[in-house]
């Protein structure tokens, strides 16, 4: 028997494989007649000799948390199943309880690989219901970091990409250079992962001559590393048999699933929320948006890394005309004051307090704000009733709502097919699962 | 509808409008939406932050939605998110669910929300329109316990399924309600 695996024939395998997984080893007679009276393969159905696989939760080619029940005739995947919440946190009902300023280490825990983007988002979401205005240096300093944040995140998913292909030397390359990314975090905010960088208004300190010397030196290093690294992959015969026509998705297609990031500039959809909607002054900057074609496995890879080099011409551009002035927002009822102000002088000791007690009352409104994050539209939806915490806070995920597509993107692949989407679309189980 | 009140607001958007194109091109999507759907479909407009806010009732969102994703002037192709929300002092609307639309095209975001009794939290499913929709109305339910007719396959996504409530709603706080080390007695709040 062929099966010709599409949308409208998934319910049904779907709820036999939930069935087999309930202990019903069952086809039931509605199943049959969805099918047109055609019988639906089950697990214990052995005149099929269909195979069911438990692809995660811990599996260590999925690089995160999460369980993918697949129906595989032979190498093939008939259907699949995921289970995602194995390391949710509850950060939306958290975060209905906390200050602004404690929100910001919920929001590194979402996409850990690119956590500054999630800070300054947040950040720049609580600076537009306050009416705040950052200076130029500060946005100029975040746009940096942000971009900083981009080149990790694109690094770690393509490298790691290359290691699902068997190809394990670009990895190790480019991790050095990740290192420096971290050590550049480190001399900006003192902490590397989470980085809980800036504050609500600004960066809690100037960039150190230390810093800008750090990331001078790696501006001049990483393009070289950067040309090995696509140098390995970008037209390499092996790579490119792996990757081509893998996991491809229709422009169409992807704007329904709600895709957004590299991710759907790959399927030749040009939206990227730093053009479309400019915040912390990525409209002084020259960049171009890399789109890809077929939405395939290759095109995402070659869109990261187009991305790269594009932020890195940004930093470039924002390093060489970073302006003088303060790095963060005359906005003392809402910036933390520095220590030495806080001990020498009364008003700051006051909204030092305030402040750290949570005791600063946000108007009353709803705003989203939205920051193009490492792997897409990465939103927050705020509603405060004037308290010291929000009232809702939504974050839009992109990876939670692009995951959606995986399932049917695999169905018709090979099981190591279906590893290479996984990788290539970049879903951060962290930011999945909130 | 004879009510001044009403007609001073409007003369007063009108004339915001004139000043600001956010404002202007919020107008005009309003009109569309008046003309598409009826002026009555919608109440409670609003712009906060520029973003276009408009409230509905359930039974028609998704008419709306599906209306907006053909429309070919609108062109509101995309579906940002969802959430559901709650306020448990507003009778009969305690739940509601706020739904954010871009069109790309045009590069405009519109902003629906829908209130409902926490009694009969029914709604109907978008994940027929956006195949995006699917995880975010289990996730919706997960969270609210927002019950979503024609969804394919309503059942929790985040927390676990013998979970018997639906935990952000606002009836649960986040802090064990025992320790005494947690309330603001001396803050007033």
């Amino acid at each position: 028997m062929h099966y010709a695996p599409s949308t409208e024939h998934q319910a049904p395998i779907q709820m036999a494989v939930n069935d087999a997984l309930a202990g019903t080893h069952k086809i039931t007679e509605e199943a049959r007649e969805q099918q047109g009276g055609q019988l639906v393969p089950t697990l214990n159905d052995f005149s099929q000799e269909l195979t069911t696989l438990n692809l995660g939760p811990t599996h260590p080619a999925t690089h995160g948390i999460f369980q993918n029940i697949l129906q595989m005739d032979g190498e093939r995947i008939i259907s699949g199943v995921p289970t995602i919440g194995y390391i949710h946190r509850a950060f939306e009902k958290i975060a209905e309880r906390r200050p602004f300023y404690q929100i910001t280490p919920l929001t590194d825990r979402m996409n850990y690989c690119s956590s500054p983007i999630n800070n300054m988002g947040w950040h720049m979401t609580v600076e537009k219901l306050l009416g705040v205005t950052v200076p130029k240096r500060a946005q100029y300093i975040r746009v940096i970091m942000m971009e900083l944040a981009r080149i990790a995140d694109h690094l770690i998913c393509n490298s790691i990409l290359g290691v699902d292909t068997g190809a394990f030397t670009g990895f190790l390359y480019v991790f050095q250079e990740r290192e420096k990314i971290y050590e550049i975090y480190e001399e900006v905010c003192g902490s590397r992962l989470t980085t809980n960088m800036g504050r609500v208004g600004g960066m809690e300190r100037d960039l150190t001559p230390v810093a800008i010397d750090k990331l001078r030196t790696w501006l001049k290093e990483f393009p070289t590393v950067m040309k090995e690294f696509e140098a390995m992959f970008n037209r390499n015969r092996i790579f490119m048999d792996r990757v081509v026509n893998v996991g491809p998705i229709t422009a169409e297609k992807a704007l329904n699933y709600g895709f957004t990031g590299p991710n759907l500039r790959a399927a030749g959809v040009d939206y990227d929320v730093r053009v479309m909607n400019p915040y912390s002054s990525y409209e002084d900057f020259e960049f171009d948006i890399p789109v890809g074609t077929n939405g395939d496995t290759y095109d995402r890879f070659m869109v990261r890394n187009e991305e790269i080099w594009q932020s890195l011409r940004i930093i470039n551009q924002a390093l060489d005309r970073l302006p003088d002035g303060p790095f963060h927002a005359d906005a003392p009822h809402y910036y933390l004051p520095t220590k030495e102000a806080v001990y020498k002088n009364m008003e700051a000791l006051i909204y030092h307090f305030k402040i750290i007690m949570g005791e600063i009352d946000a108007p009353v409104g709803e705003v989203y704000h939205s920051v193009e994050g490492g792997n897409g539209e990465l939103g927050f939806y705020l509603v405060s009733d004037g308290g010291r915490t929000p009232y809702r806070l939504h974050f839009r995920r992109p990876c939670f709502i692009y995951y959606q597509a995986y399932s049917e993107m695999v169905v018709g692949t090979s099981l190591s097919d279906a590893i290479v989407i996984l990788s290539s679309m970049n879903v951060i189980a962290g930011e999945l699962d909130a | 509808m004879a009510d001044p009140t009403k007609e001073e607001s409007t003369a007063a958007q009108e004339t915001a409008a004139a000043q600001d194109p956010t404002a202007q091109q919020n107008a005009q999507i309003l009109a569309l939406l008046h003309s598409l759907f009826g002026e009555s479909t919608f109440s409670d407009v609003s712009e906060p932050y520029g973003l276009l806010t408009v409230t509905t009732k359930r039974e028609h969102i998704h008419g709306i939605v599906a209306g907006l994703q053909q429309d070919e002037t609108l062109k509101f192709h995309f579906l940002t998110t969802m959430c559901g929300i709650n306020y448990p002092e507003n009778l009969n609307q305690e739940l509601g669910m706020i739904y954010h639309l871009h069109s790309l095209v045009h590069n405009v975001r519109l902003r629906i929300k829908i209130f409902f009794p926490v009694a009969d939290p029914v709604v109907p499913t978008l994940s027929d329109i956006y195949a995006a929709a699917n995880w975010m109305e289990r996730e919706a339910y997960d969270f609210y316990g927002v019950i979503f007719t024609g969804h394919p396959n309503l059942r929790r996504i985040l927390n676990v399924d013998d979970m018997d409530y639906f935990p952000m709603r606002k009836q649960y706080p986040v802090e064990d309600g025992t320790r005494e080390d947690k309330t603001d007695l001396f803050f007033g709040r």
